[in-house]
């Protein structure tokens, strides 16, 4: 099967705003017959059930947490980027597009990104008219932030919280059309396969988690917005519930997956502290606008921080990379902080960390505030008290966090950081319209593998998942569904429907009755070690390979030695975690797979056989500048497909930070 | 650290809860409270008992979803803290830590600790929103709001809609819930134009959904992880009685 991305004629600002003009139409009479599926209620779900059912399309969502609005999304905090210009800091959408092509390490498609970068100011106008309280200048006017991998500003925020408020928004449009009867939500159900019919994706098979029992919904299309698959690194940021399920299901039923291997690693996570640890817990990125990253310049020093003098720091990130310092994107960050602790300049207790110092921001900003309140000869107490109030204002909630984690006063100490998983740049591959292999099946947000190439920048996410639900798929869906007018809906004791939900139910009784010794959170973390150890940061040839050996041999005994308390039929978050990290048993395979095939170092993949001299990633444009869309032909049976990148516009160089 | 655990545990809805008594050991410090309850799961499944029932999910105090009252609180003990970001420093080696659901008829348990709060979304259905549809905003710089009206909101609408203010209430009033979103938008001029009827048709589906009335107790407040003031109440009440004063409430279902 050749991969066609559907990406339109013309030049590249012209591409979408023709595809917009010329896309065939849904008149809303048909609207109201066409039925649409939405798997996840994050930014990118909540976003396009909302609009699609502005538009009239019968909407019905789906999430396993207990409302809608719990959706991850909800946990970003610094902010969501947009080509607005605001600062007259010389951005555009142009260079919103170049930043995210270059902090992509050039493995993105093109026409994607632009499209991206042209509807992120309406994402911006949009969110205000539904009343999310972005943060506002003194005058009234929208703020703004620097982030990691740009040199204007054109970060949007809400405090600490940007991804609350905007789910908040999201999901308030969405409640508002499921009173008015456009859409209906299901909370506590979770999609455990994809019912296809003629070679279309027809349904889904979903399960109530609260009663165990197993649903059939028809829709005329079926949308994925589950999000990334992080957690099969067992830590991650994810939430505990975030899982590769439902865009597994539909890689087994003919979706390819693409560039399964492209994880990003954020360099500002609370380290681990033990093994009882469940979570990481991210620090946003916008803490290094005004936090400065070092380690002591002596290996092993032991002293506390604040007694290790100002001569005897080593601002890593500032000493490699000038231009950029503390704002370089995430991946040569964290592989910077991995680099130090390897060569033993590591901290804390662990010496798995760095730390991020706010001392001379404090000083600084308290310096401001003190010629804004015209007082004389300052004291030093005065400037430090200043300081943290404004530091408090921009971060507190995110020092708060910090303190109540660790024990420790953020304000006092500087914080002892560690690089930790926290998004997926791969996922189902999608053609420009965001329908992947499968026709009628969509992937919108971070479960697709689209926009981010290798490595995504900060406050890029909640801007993709938000472009893609209200200003994309209203239109290709459109275009897609205005040749299915005359399809009926198909009642659910269609065959189709019957053989996809005996497979599922055939599938948990296998799970249930394997009645072994071992619990699926124990299994789940020998299969984050394994992730982590061999496929997380660097990676190599010989680990990849033993990885693959080890995932099979831990697949093969969780199937037959795992032990599932409860029953069916009755809410059993045991069992839902067992399907959940039976899926990350075989995705694990593939994501190692997928890093063995890629011989070369890019974004967040780092093969530790190509790097430059200088130890920075060593891409191989002549060999490697293709999509890997995996085909799946059964058990650890994978097929790749080259999907090629062609840059019209930007010229891929090394990518420099310096 | 040792400890002892009294937890609730009901089969479903329909059944009569009880307590269990539980005991974990070498419980550490640095923990979270839910990763204790990892441990006590963990525990139960090797011993092939039943593990406990508890909603959680993004564990970093944003998400909204853990609930549990401990020891007679909701979220435990530390100040504006959710129960995921509540860690075992908090407690002694020694101690019994009771552990119950969220209490309150208008949120059924479905197991154990979990409970069902789809309540809250009727709530926000009922005009928690603005109504503008995709497409038709103008330009965000068009609309410049005061900073301090713009923080207010935002402190507002920073409820994560946990149900801890239901749980604290002697009277299982949502008003802190529901006022933090109706001040939310009340005080920006997008949600100028539906204020009326949004108060009225919210505060009627708060009453249809069972919840109690506001008495002035200020439990919610106390126990708000997110700090929501209960100044939003009094800007509720304020906005409900301009709406029925003033007509404005013809639009209200």
């Amino acid at each position: 099967m050749a991969l066609n991305s559907k990406i339109p004629a013309g030049s590249l600002e012209d591409k979408w705003e023709k595809y917009k003009s010329t896309c065939k139409l849904v008149n809303p009479a048909n609207k109201r017959q066409l039925e649409v599926i939405v798997i996840g209620t994050g930014l990118a779900g909540a976003s396009a059930a909302a609009s699609l059912g502005e538009l009239g399309y019968k909407v019905k969502t789906f999430c396993f947490q207990d409302s809608p609005r719990r959706a991850h999304s909800i946990a970003a905090q610094g902010g969501i980027n947009a080509a607005k210009n605001y600062q007259n800091d010389g951005d555009s959408t142009y260079r919103l597009f170049y930043d995210t092509v270059k902090g992509g390490d050039y493995r993105a498609r093109e026409a994607n990104v632009y499209r991206l970068a042209s509807v992120s100011a309406n994402i911006i106008d949009q969110c205000v008219a539904q009343g999310v309280p972005f943060a506002r200048e003194y005058g009234g006017l929208l703020s703004n932030r620097s982030f990691g991998g740009t040199q204007v500003q054109r970060t949007f925020y809400a405090a600490g919280q940007t991804g609350q408020q905007l789910l908040i928004g999201a999901y308030q449009a969405l409640e508002r059309q499921v009173a008015l009867g456009n859409v209906t939500q299901y909370s506590r159900h979770e999609m455990l396969d994809i019912v296809m019919i003629d070679g279309k994706a027809r349904g889904v098979i979903v399960r109530n988690l609260v009663t165990g029992e197993l649903e059939r919904h028809f829709g005329h299309a079926v949308l994925l917005c589950s999000g990334g698959y992080g957690n099969v690194f067992y830590l991650s940021t994810n939430a505990m519930g975030s899982n590769v399920t439902a865009a597994w299901k539909a890689h087994k039923k003919g979706a390819f997956f693409g560039n399964p291997c492209y994880t990003q690693i954020h360099p500002t996570c609370i380290p681990v502290s033990g093994d009882h640890q469940s979570k990481l817990t991210l620090m946003s990125e916008s803490l290094r606008n005004d936090g400065r990253i070092w380690v002591p310049k002596k290996q092993g020093d032991n002293r506390k921080p604040n007694e290790i003098p100002e001569e005897e720091r080593d601002y890593y990130l500032e000493r490699r990379y000038p231009a950029f310092g503390n704002l370089v994107p995430r991946d040569v960050a964290s592989r910077a902080a991995k680099e130090r602790c390897d060569a033993g300049y590591g901290v804390g207790a662990s010496k798995q960390a760095v730390y991020l110092d706010y001392a001379s921001a404090i000083q600084r900003y308290g310096k401001i505030e003190v010629s804004k309140q015209g007082i004389a000869n300052a004291d030093a107490a005065t400037i430090t008290k200043l300081g943290k109030e404004v530091v408090k204002e921009k971060y507190g909630n995110l020092f708060d966090m910090y303190a109540k984690i660790t024990g420790e006063n953020p304000y006092e100490v500087p914080m002892r950081i560690y690089p930790a998983v926290h998004y997926t740049m791969g996922g189902v591959w999608v053609d420009y319209e965001l329908q992947t292999t499968i026709p009628g099946l969509y992937a919108l947000g971070e479960a697709n593998f689209s926009d981010h190439g290798a490595n995504r920048l900060g406050a890029s996410a909640l801007m993709q998942g938000l472009a893609d639900g209200y200003f994309v798929i209203p239109y290709t869906l459109g275009n897609n569904l205005a040749d299915d007018i005359r399809t009926k809906s198909i009642p659910t004791d269609h065959p189709a429907f019957v053989a996809a939900e005996n497979e599922v139910r055939e599938r948990i009784n296998k799970l249930m009755n394997i009645k072994g010794t071992e619990s699926v959170e124990s299994f789940h973390k020998r299969l984050g070690k394994i992730m982590w150890d061999k496929c997380g940061m660097a990676r190599n040839e010989k680990g990849l390979k033993e990885a693959i050996e080890e995932i099979k041999a831990l697949r093969k005994e969780f199937w037959s030695n795992v032990r599932i308390p409860g029953e069916v039929n009755e809410y059993n978050p045991e069992l839902d975690k067992a399907n959940r990290v039976a899926d990350f048993l075989e995705l694990g395979e593939l994501m190692c797979l997928d890093a063995l095939n890629r011989n070369e170092s890019c974004g967040g993949h780092f093969r530790e056989e190509y790097q430059t001299e200088d130890g920075e990633a060593e891409r191989r444009d002549d060999e490697y500048m293709y999509v890997a869309a995996w085909e799946y032909k059964g058990d650890s049976n994978f097929v790749m497909h080259k999907e090629e990148l062609n840059y019209e516009v930007v010229h891929p160089t090394q990518r420099s930070y310096k | 650290m040792n400890l002892t655990l009294k937890v609730w545990k009901q089969k479903n809805t329909n059944e009569k809860g009880r307590f269990e008594t539980y005991h974990v050991k070498d419980i550490s410090s640095e923990m979270s409270f839910l990763e204790m309850f990892d441990v006590l799961n963990e525990q139960l499944i090797a011993e092939g008992k039943e593990p406990v029932a508890f909603d959680h999910d993004c564990r970093e105090g944003i998400c909204g979803m853990c609930s549990m009252v401990i020891n007679g609180r909701a979220h435990g003990k530390w100040e504006q803290t959710t129960t995921c970001q509540l860690h075992m420093r908090a407690f002694k080696d020694g101690e019994t830590i009771v552990v119950e659901p969220w209490r309150a008829s208008a949120f059924p348990v479905i197991k154990d600790l979990v409970v069902d709060r789809q309540s809250f979304d009727r709530i926000i259905q009922a005009g928690g929103y603005v109504s503008v549809n995709t497409g038709n905003a103008v330009d965000a710089n068009a609309i410049p709001i005061e900073k301090h009206m713009a923080d207010e909101a935002f402190a507002s609408a920073a409820c994560i809609g946990c149900g801890a203010c239901v749980a604290a209430c002697p009277n299982a009033s949502a008003m802190l819930f529901l006022s933090a979103k109706v001040s939310h938008l009340a005080m920006l001029p997008q949600g100028s134009p539906e204020r009326k009827e949004r108060v009225m048709n919210m505060v009627n589906q708060m009453d249809k959904e069972g919840f109690g009335s506001c008495t002035n107790i200020g439990a919610c407040e106390a126990e708000c992880p997110k700090g929501i003031s209960i100044e939003n109440i009094a800007r509720l009440n304020r906005e409900y009685l301009g709406a029925m004063f003033d007509g404005g409430s013809k639009n209200a279902i």
